[in-house]
């Protein structure tokens, strides 16, 4: 198995793996934060915009992990670093 | 109209023309549009300001705007928030107008690359200092690095790149990857998804930049805030 093919093998793999499990963390994190706000939202029904805001925001930086993940399965796969440069030398 | 193929990852990577050492990409161009726009409609809205009780339709759209800018600046900062307002409101409302431009056809967001983000970033990082060194002075806010005990230091600097990159890293990666996954959409389904998710991306785009904002102002307001208010608001709870 020459280079080229290892390196694709390899991007694409790790690609969907990180998405895979990096989706996992924040799926049941922004489970549990949704709840949480449900039940205060019950509890509370008067502080209603108070409480969607601040689930919003927290909502948002729990997606962030998620993201970075997403960021990275990315870049392996349209931008990857190593591809240019394997592809070079298998061709030159 | 593609302006950003699908195997590029960012519109740094769309050159429109060079001249020596001056490249003009993607991320320039629609970034000096989104400035354009912002300062020209403001000179244009807020050239005959009016305050009798018949405003202009846009007057009255600004002054909404500014309004809800500032209560959200007064529920972090309890008072002083006039000092802050400048900058949290330009840094929303350029992150605001070009995460919503989107839906005009051949327009890309430059926040969806990392450049402006890191920018936008960066000026963060550098402003939370100067606010927290004009507020309190500089020994008082250095001194706020050792606060809890000595060894705290190392991980106070850590907390302060890691915010940044953060920052960065979340706007880019939000606005990127709705792209991305648009683009990757209509080479599958047509119409009714990419659509679908384009409002998605509107909505996402609004959030992001309220997040910004309100994290630069949360970071701002702890850095402003001196010891004897942060243990204040210790005794009272």
């Amino acid at each position: 198995m020459d280079s080229v093919s290892i390196v694709a093998m390899a991007s694409i793999i790790t690609a969907g793996i990180c998405m895979g499990i990096g989706a996992i963390g924040p799926g049941l994190g922004q489970g549990r934060a949704v709840q949480g706000a449900l039940n205060a939202i019950a509890q509370q029904p008067d502080e209603r915009n108070s409480l969607t805001r601040t689930l919003f925001v927290g909502l948002a930086m729990i997606e962030s992990i998620a993201i970075y993940c997403f960021v990275i399965s990315m870049i392996l796969v349209f931008a990857n670093p190593f591809w240019a440069y394997v592809v070079k030398k298998v061709g030159g | 109209m593609e302006v950003v193929a699908i195997n590029q990852i960012s519109p740094d990577q769309v050159i429109f023309f060079t001249w020596g050492f001056v490249t003009i990409n993607a991320t320039l161009v629609y970034t000096w549009l989104v400035m354009g726009i912002l300062v020209v409609g403001s000179m244009v809205i807020t050239r005959n300001l009016s305050t009798d009780r018949t405003l202009s339709r846009w007057q009255n759209l600004l002054e909404v705007i500014v309004g809800a800018i500032r209560s959200e600046i007064r529920e972090v900062v309890k008072e002083g928030g006039d000092t802050y307002f400048p900058f949290i409101g330009t840094l929303f409302l350029f992150i605001l107008f070009s995460n919503l431009f989107t839906f005009i056809p051949g327009y890309v967001a430059p926040t969806s690359s990392l450049t402006t983000t890191s920018a936008l970033a960066i000026v963060v990082f550098f402003a939370v200092p100067i606010f927290g060194i004009a507020k309190q002075g500089v020994i008082e806010y250095l001194k706020e690095y050792f606060r809890p005990t000595f060894i705290f230091f190392p991980f106070h600097i850590m907390g302060e790149f890691s915010r940044t990159l953060a920052l960065a890293v979340r706007l880019f990666g939000n606005l990127m990857s709705h792209e991305k996954v648009i683009a990757i959409l209509l080479t599958v389904t047509p119409l009714f998804f990419p659509v679908v998710m384009q409002a998605l991306g509107l909505l996402i785009g609004i959030i992001q930049a309220y997040i910004f904002a309100v994290l630069t102002m949360v970071y701002i307001a702890s850095a402003t805030q001196t010891h004897e208010e942060a243990e204040h608001k210790q005794k009272e709870h």
